[in-house]
């Protein structure tokens, strides 16, 4: 375990893999710094599960290659799997077995387990401890997965569609774990198409599109490079020209909502706003700016970019 | 973890597995019941206890007894395994394990161990329930009966196995289970003993691993040595069926 503090503690270069004519990922590169929490975006048939199971070792890619901790999963499983946990999307256990004895089974697999019986505390499963897995809810299925990807105290842990099936309060008692995981060093990989969670947890995130990194950067970077960086709302006693305001650069909407004028753009635009209002003789009241949400810049980035993409 | 004989990971999974397969209530009434019932059933029916000049001094009784470990086998490898691992691979529990540092291969290996351990304490059952209510006779031949043994489970473990890697999911595989499971009930000689089907029905069925598994242990219990015949067939069969598995199982 001596690697540099420097290396990523998960980089893949130029990694592509296909399904017979299908190219699931075209050419992904991304590197991951050890403690930071990564996030993976993307629509549905992205290519964020076969970018993420290739690199937990399930899936050899067609070219490029991976490194976790500097270890190749391609070729170095049983090192790999000493420094890895995953959380699969869609992976059930056994039917008959009893919440209990999956997290038993898994601590006997590793050398350093964390004791199970604080993760069962932490993911609020210590009263279902005897239930058998084919009769646990869908979130908490989940949640025992969580509790066996973690188990083996992983250098890195790979969470895909964490928070699926869980209820709104499951979900943040899930972030906190996530939060407190990444406070002991771990670091974490989490794939999502839930940009409240991406936006919560991760200290940068790559968007996937079409199999290729669209968009990388912190959740911050990527809400301003996106269309509507902000949203600028006020009231108004009189209508204003909404056309006026839409002609003026870097505006991309602007609308009546509820008596409130609702106006998005670029980073800078309320300067020009206030300006084409004071031009107009009106006088905002109530006025609000603020970042845009990541849909927005996600949606862009998604749409366009692949659209441009195929043109070219 | 790779100095003992057995890693820790590895006991572990067995141990689990063994739990999980003791509530498999009706894979194990299959396997280690039924052909214990079924013999007992066959040996209250009086002219089967009569000593047959067609069987060489036999009665229809004895020969049940090799036949009902015969069925107990068909009923682990074709019945009640291959389902298992439909569900495990179906549901991912192949994939997850493989992301530790265990192999999915050792759940598997579990599963064949625990079901051939059913067939081994319904083969005793079927030895002891039948010496002690209808005076079977016991192996005169151990040591062949051994063989021939041994060669029957591996044959048909194979055709479970071929069921398993050839079967794209748990629907079809359970219908080309069914498929497979009837002819072997048959060759066995669960219907009509194979030692009285006589003439060119005989000799097709002896091809069969089934049919050359009850030949070669009916052969030792009477105290012969079973033909090399049967012995190769069933050789054969085992080098064909788990070479075919081996290349067409998937893990996922």
């Amino acid at each position: 375990m001596t690697t540099e503090a420097s290396s990523p503690a998960v980089l893949v270069e130029g990694l592509r893999k296909t399904y017979g004519a299908k190219v699931a990922v075209d050419d992904v590169s991304l590197a991951v710094e050890p403690g930071e929490i990564f996030g993976i975006l993307g629509p549905n048939g992205a290519g964020k599960t076969t970018t993420v199971e290739s690199i937990a070792g399930l899936r050899v890619g067609d070219a490029g290659r991976v490194r976790i901790h500097g270890l190749d999963p391609w070729t170095e499983r049983d090192a790999v799997v000493r420094v890895l946990g995953i959380q699969l999307q869609e992976s059930a256990l056994q039917p008959k077995i009893a919440v209990r004895e999956a997290l038993e089974l898994w601590t006997a697999f590793y050398d350093d387990p964390v004791p199970w019986q604080d993760l069962a505390d932490q993911l609020g499963l210590t009263e279902h401890l005897d239930r058998r897995f084919g009769m646990l809810s869908g979130g908490q299925q989940q949640r025992l997965s969580i509790a066996l990807a973690l188990v083996g105290r992983p250098r890195v842990a790979i969470l895909d569609e964490l928070s699926t099936g869980l209820d709104p309060r499951a979900r943040r008692e899930v972030w906190q774990i996530v939060r407190n995981l990444r406070a002991t060093g771990v670091t974490i990989l989490l794939v999502t198409h839930s940009m409240e969670e991406a936006q919560q947890l991760c200290d940068r995130i790559a968007i996937i599109d079409r199999g290729r990194v669209r968009a990388l950067g912190t959740p911050e970077e990527l809400v301003r490079s996106g269309s509507a960086a902000t949203i600028t709302t006020f009231e108004v006693s009189a209508a204003p020209d909404l056309e006026a305001l839409r002609a003026l650069d870097g505006v991309v909407d602007a609308r009546l909502e509820q008596g409130q004028v609702v106006v998005e753009g670029a980073e800078d635009v309320v300067l020009s706003v206030l300006g084409a209002l004071a031009a107009q003789q009106v006088a905002p009241r109530r006025l609000r700016v603020v970042a845009g949400s990541l849909d927005t810049a996600y949606l862009d980035l998604t749409d366009d970019t692949s659209a441009k993409a195929d043109a070219s | 973890m790779t100095q003992t004989l057995i890693s820790r990971g590895t006991a572990a999974v067995f141990r689990t597995e063994t739990r999980l397969f003791g509530r498999e209530l009706g894979s194990l009434f299959w396997i280690v019941a039924f052909p214990v019932v079924l013999v007992c059933v066959l040996g209250f029916v009086p002219t089967f206890r009569d000593v047959d000049p067609d069987l060489g001094g036999l009665r229809v009784i004895d020969i049940y007894v090799p036949i009902g470990i015969l069925l107990s086998m068909i009923m682990a490898s074709i019945m009640a395994m291959p389902p298992v691992v439909f569900g495990y691979r179906e549901a991912g529990v192949l994939r997850r394990l493989q992301t530790t540092p265990v192999r999915p291969l050792t759940l598997l290996g579990a599963q064949v161990v625990l079901h051939g351990a059913a067939v081994a304490a319904s083969t005793v059952l079927l030895l002891v329930v039948g010496r002690l209510l209808f005076q079977t006779p016991l192996p005169q031949a151990p040591g062949w009966y051994a063989l021939a043994y041994l060669l029957a489970l591996l044959a048909t473990f194979g055709l479970g196995a071929i069921v398993t890697a050839v079967a794209p999911n748990a629907r079809v595989g359970t219908a080309i289970g069914m498929v497979v499971f009837f002819p072997s009930m048959f060759t066995a000689g669960v219907w009509f003993p194979v030692q009285g089907m006589g003439g060119l029905l005989q000799q097709i069925v002896e091809l069969t691993p089934l049919g050359a598994a009850s030949q070669a242990l009916y052969q030792a219990m009477a105290g012969g040595v079973p033909d090399l015949a049967h012995l190769l067939v069933m050789v054969g069969w085992v080098i064909i069926t788990f070479g075919v598995a081996s290349r067409t199982f998937r893990w996922q």
